[in-house]
């Protein structure tokens, strides 16, 4: 009994360490980026939200009227390009570059317009002062134009379990075949 | 006898000088100015089609950030240590001018701390409560000379500007704030070093904005299409906005700081 109590706590001392370290992420990781999000449902959390998987992830805003539903579009196309079992692995992170506006009534609308599966999807703002920092680690480039709209380039990133860059792409019209590669080899060798 | 106490006097003076300009810095590198509200033409647009740009009242640094400066927010938070940094947040040339990691030498304490990401500037703008300028606001404090709010017409201006530009980097910076203020009682807005602004990653610059790349299945941009360049004879200021541009958030350069500045009302925007 006492063998076996001296073993767990030995076992305890050698696992603490282990999980500290764990808890933090990669040096190289977006997810060292502290913000705040705030999805359609409501639920607030990190940027690494989707932490433990592999994520595509971009910027967008609600009321783009042309090229950020080709954005979610594209997404969806790349994601329908892979088996099922390959597609449950993948979650998709949309992050907003208007939180004045996209409220997340608003970002609700918009998933139920995309038929987004929201098991996987999650449509988010982050805090106003967030907003900077995030494009920043992804190098999306925005610019407020005032009358609630913007520009920004269109970039898809590719996430793996720790929030490193595996590959981007700015192809949004059609599918990205190297970028659709690096997608499939980083979900088979989960 | 004479000669010894001339040169001692001198001697002295000299010393004194050094001083004064070192204290001079310390005085007023902590301190803003406010600058009032209004509208200029810009030289990035602000909406396709517009080129007068809005900007609301703000206080702006005196004089950019000197490395003692930089060098007691490092020490107070260790996360923006050289070598501690994550590579996200800064590239390996992050503070590599400093003999170690928390302490620049006494010549570097009073000079324009250079080598700084714009993580780093965001984060220590905002340990100070403030917030790194606009480009709109920098553009607009920069337009002015020591007694016009907008001195850019003015071909000598212009000139000034062109000329500084013109000159090899030069191997020492001088301490902040030895350039004359500006109307708003602002130094060094042109002349020591580039400063990093809160949107560099807003500078996106086309020459026109049907341009959008040749690829057609490359939509670069999402929205309205890219920002114009105005006023394409103010070199000088179109050259900041290109260097800044051309940077990612984790660069750093032996030429770029940074100042802070803050809402009128004293909160950060």
């Amino acid at each position: 009994m006492k063998r076996r109590t001296t073993i767990a706590a030995f076992l305890a001392a050698l696992c603490m360490p282990i999980l500290a370290v764990a808890a933090e992420p990669p040096a190289d990781s977006i997810y060292q980026l502290q913000a705040q999000l705030t999805d359609q449902s409501g639920r607030v959390s990190g940027l690494d939200v989707f932490r433990g998987e592999p994520v595509l992830i971009s910027m967008f805003y609600a009321s783009c009227p042309n090229a950020c539903p080709t954005l979610i579009a594209a997404m969806r196309r790349l994601e329908n390009r892979l088996e099922p079992a390959q597609r449950d692995r993948l979650r998709v992170l949309m992050i907003s570059i208007d939180p004045k506006h996209d409220t997340p009534e608003k970002l609700g609308e918009l998933a139920e317009r995309h038929h987004a599966d929201l098991q996987r999807w999650r449509f988010t703002r982050p805090e106003a002062a967030d907003v900077r920092g995030i494009a920043a680690v992804l190098d999306i480039q925005y610019r407020e134009l005032g009358d609630g709209e913007f520009n920004h380039s269109s970039i898809v990133t590719l996430l793996d379990r720790e929030g490193r860059i595996v590959a981007t792409t700015q192809q949004v019209l059609r599918a990205d075949e190297e970028f659709l590669g690096k997608l499939r080899a980083l979900i088979g060798a989960l | 006898m004479m000669n010894r106490a001339r040169w001692l006097a001198a001697a002295f003076g000299l010393a004194a000088a050094q001083l004064g300009a070192a204290a001079f810095a310390d005085a007023i590198a902590n301190d803003f100015r406010p600058i009032p509200a209004g509208r200029f033409e810009s030289v990035i647009a602000p909406q396709p089609g517009v080129t007068a740009a809005d900007v609301r009242a703000f206080d702006l640094a005196i004089t950019p950030v000197t490395n003692a400066q930089f060098a007691a927010f490092v020490r107070a938070q260790p996360a923006w240590r050289r070598g501690r940094v994550a590579p996200l947040f800064a590239d390996t040339r992050y503070l590599a001018h400093w003999p170690d990691a928390e302490t620049p030498t006494p010549a570097q304490a009073q000079q324009p701390v250079t080598q700084v990401s714009w993580f780093a500037a965001r984060a220590y703008c905002a340990a100070q409560g403030g917030r790194l300028p606009t480009w709109h606001e920098w553009e607009y404090a920069a337009a002015a000379d020591a007694t016009r709010r907008d001195a850019r017409a003015d071909p000598a201006w212009r000139q000034r500007l062109l000329d500084w530009y013109a000159q090899p980097a030069d191997e020492l910076l001088p301490a902040v704030g030895q350039s004359p203020a500006n109307v708003y009682g602002v130094r060094d807005l042109h002349g020591l070093v580039w400063e990093w602004v809160d949107d560099a990653g807003s500078l996106m610059v086309s020459a026109d904005n049907r341009d959008q790349g040749d690829d057609p299945d490359l939509l670069k941009f999402c929205g309205s299409g890219a920002v114009t360049m105005e006023q394409k004879d103010q070199y000088a200021v179109l050259m900041r906005v290109a260097m800044l541009s051309s940077l990612k958030a984790s660069y750093t350069t032996a030429t770029l700081g940074f100042r802070c500045a803050r809402d009128a009302d004293g909160e950060s925007r």
